[in-house]
């Protein structure tokens, strides 16, 4: 039967996969300019890449070599003295700083407690809103009444800066842990709750009407089809929204702080302690960035399907 | 027996953007009997998935109503003098009427399997019952090898094999089919109309089927209507027999090159492109 035509075909894709590999040994050896040079070149169009395609191509190796200049850069202006250490410390100092705070401390706390308290109050609000924000993007997509009632209220607060609502956060929750928590909070909740919406939104009509025609009650619906199909846009928003959360992070700890990241960036600030400030900005940034690489991992866990 | 029957239905979509009302089918009268294999042809446009929607009870008529049951109904009488059941009326989707689409059906975080039983899922059935049902269908569509198989991997036509299998695995009393083998190369769209044809001779369901294709029309209907647009209205109806000399002699390239059939092939493509004009029914 014809099936076994198709499983032949799924067969001869992997054998010409290795097909492939085999056929790699056979190319010349490259002269050593002409290796250097195929580093930076696009790269032959591969089997499953579309020509011609906008930006097609590899780019890790300018992704590298632009990274490796600027930190060359950096570290031979500054050894040479063409800036000033207080505008831009040499990255040595700014290691050497580095180990300082990580073992004695800064601003009465170590880096360890600065970090601890910044993840805290980050992951505390974003867990809050995971919380809140998927179930009522959800409920806004499929319930007109959630819809009109959240609508506004998200569309008004969303474009706001965090540092706009801050002294009203204060006003009325104090100086606390919870007005720093909160101030995070909100500015998560808004890309989160949108993309579980947007996510409910796309999903196929053609999946719901099978569903109902099997029998399918509206929660079943819900809870079967909607939810599933919207995981892809949920895991892409709880991405945009734990950027914002490091971005609202400094602002959050401009007040009444005693630790955090965004704390000590702003205290060192204050007395002119630059490499600290560099320090404590590219702590936030590795930090932010493995949540990133983690959140894709599960992505490719959880919704292999998407695009597909 | 169950028969369906569709009585005095009109369908107007309110116009969009403003623009004028459509009515997308106007005095739709005509019943599908029981274990029948009607075919809708038409260009688009015409209305053929408004009808298999009202079948299917995505959209309710403007004017008329859908009954799908064992009553009979008297032309001309209303249907309580005909002892019609008013639960045969169709009101909404159910688990009765199994609906197959052209893609994107699929829930693509199930597997083979998991897909084929999720109706019965849904409805409570014990694990190893439902396996059971999945497993015949899935045999029954050739797919008894891949079961674990994640659907969004499968080829187009082995999806739209995986659709089949789940829509007969809730037992429907028929099926509904929106172009079906619309997306699929020539070749697997032969593969899966001789399959279609052995679903039906097997499970002696009924079956709507729309398709664009003369030749896939011809070959699939016992019986054929043919749609036109503006208002949408059934044109013109044909009994068939070629799915019968199909499932006798096995050998669809024989039957679609019949004299019967080409002639009328030729016959259906001249009502089609509007050569013939008398309309009405024939
Ligand atoms: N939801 C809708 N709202 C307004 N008009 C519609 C809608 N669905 C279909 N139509 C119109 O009704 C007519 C019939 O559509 P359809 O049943 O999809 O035709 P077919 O399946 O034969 O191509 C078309 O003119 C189409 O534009
Ligand atoms: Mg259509």
């Amino acid at each position: 039967m014809n099936v076994i035509n198709q499983d032949a075909a799924i067969v001869a894709s992997e054998s010409v996969e290795s097909a492939v590999e085999q056929a790699k040994p056979v190319m010349k050896p490259l002269k050593p300019l002409q290796r250097f040079k195929a580093l930076f070149a696009a790269g032959p169009v591969k089997p499953g890449d579309a020509f011609g395609a906008p930006g097609q191509g590899k780019s890790t190796m300018i992704s590298v070599v632009t990274s490796i200049s600027l930190l060359l850069l950096w570290a031979v202006s500054t050894e040479l003295g063409w800036i000033k250490p207080l505008f831009l410390p040499s990255p040595f100092d700014v290691v050497a700083r580095f180990w300082e705070v990580a073992t004695e401390g800064f601003a009465n706390a170590t880096l360890l407690e600065h970090t601890g308290w910044s993840m805290f109050r980050v992951f505390s609000a974003f867990a809050l809103a995971m919380l809140t924000a998927i179930p009522i993007g959800i409920f806004m997509g499929v319930n007109r009444i959630a819809r009109g009632l959240f609508d506004p209220i998200i569309e008004f607060y969303r474009p706001l800066p965090p540092l706009a609502y801050l002294p009203l956060v204060i006003i009325w929750l104090g100086i606390g842990e919870v007005s720093k928590v909160v101030l995070i909070y909100l500015a998560i909740f808004a890309p989160m709750a949108l993309s579980a919406r947007a996510g409910v939104k796309s999903v196929a009509i053609e999946q719901i009407h099978a569903a109902y025609s099997m029998g399918a009650s509206r929660w079943q619906v819900t809870r079967h089809i909607i939810m599933k199909s919207a995981l892809p846009e949920i895991l892409t928003g709880m991405r945009i929204g734990i950027g914002f959360g490091w971005t609202t992070l400094v602002a959050a700890e401009m007040v009444a702080a005693q630790a955090g990241l965004g704390f000590m960036v702003l205290n060192a600030a204050e007395f002119l302690v630059t490499d600290v400030v560099i320090m404590g900005i590219v702590v936030i940034g590795i930090i932010a960035y493995l949540f990133d690489l983690l959140m894709r991992w599960l992505e490719r866990k959880l919704v292999p399907w998407k695009g597909k | 027996m169950n028969r369906l029957q569709i009585n005095d239905v009109s369908v107007i979509y309110p116009g969009m953007n403003g623009g004028e009302p459509v009515r997308a089918l106007s005095d739709i009268n005509f019943t599908i009997e029981p274990g029948e294999f009607v075919v809708a042809l038409g260009a688009s446009g015409c209305g053929k998935t408004t009808l298999l929607s009202l079948m299917a009870g995505f959209i309710q008529p403007s004017a008329g109503y859908l009954t799908l049951g064992e009553h009979d109904n008297v032309e001309g009488l209303p249907r309580v003098a005909c002892g019609m059941d008013l639960n045969d009326q169709i009101t909404g989707p159910g688990q009765d009427r199994g609906v197959v689409f052209q893609k994107h059906a699929l829930l693509p975080w199930l597997n083979v399997v998991e897909n084929t039983e999720f109706g019965l899922k849904l409805q409570g059935v014990s694990k190893a019952e439902r396996h059971e049902r999945a497993a015949h269908f899935l045999k029954l569509v050739g797919l008894e090898d891949f079961h674990q198989h994640p659907v969004y991997q499968l080829s187009g036509g082995m999806q739209q094999r995986v659709g089949i299998a789940r829509a007969l695995t809730n037992d429907p009393k028929m099926l509904l089919l929106d172009e079906p083998l619309g997306a699929l190369d020539a070749l697997t769209r032969e593969v899966l109309q001789e399959l279609l044809l052995d679903v039906w001779k097997e499970t002696q369901k009924m079956m709507f089927f729309i398709t664009h294709s003369v030749e896939e029309a011809l070959f699939m209907a016992s019986r054929l209507i043919i749609m036109s647009p503006r208002p949408g209205r059934i044109t013109h109806e044909f009994k068939l027999d070629f799915n019968e000399k199909f499932l006798e002699c096995r050998d669809a390239r024989k039957v679609k090159s019949l004299p019967e059939f080409i002639e009328m092939r030729e016959k259906v493509l001249a009502i089609i492109h509007g050569d013939e004009q008398e309309g009405g029914m024939h």
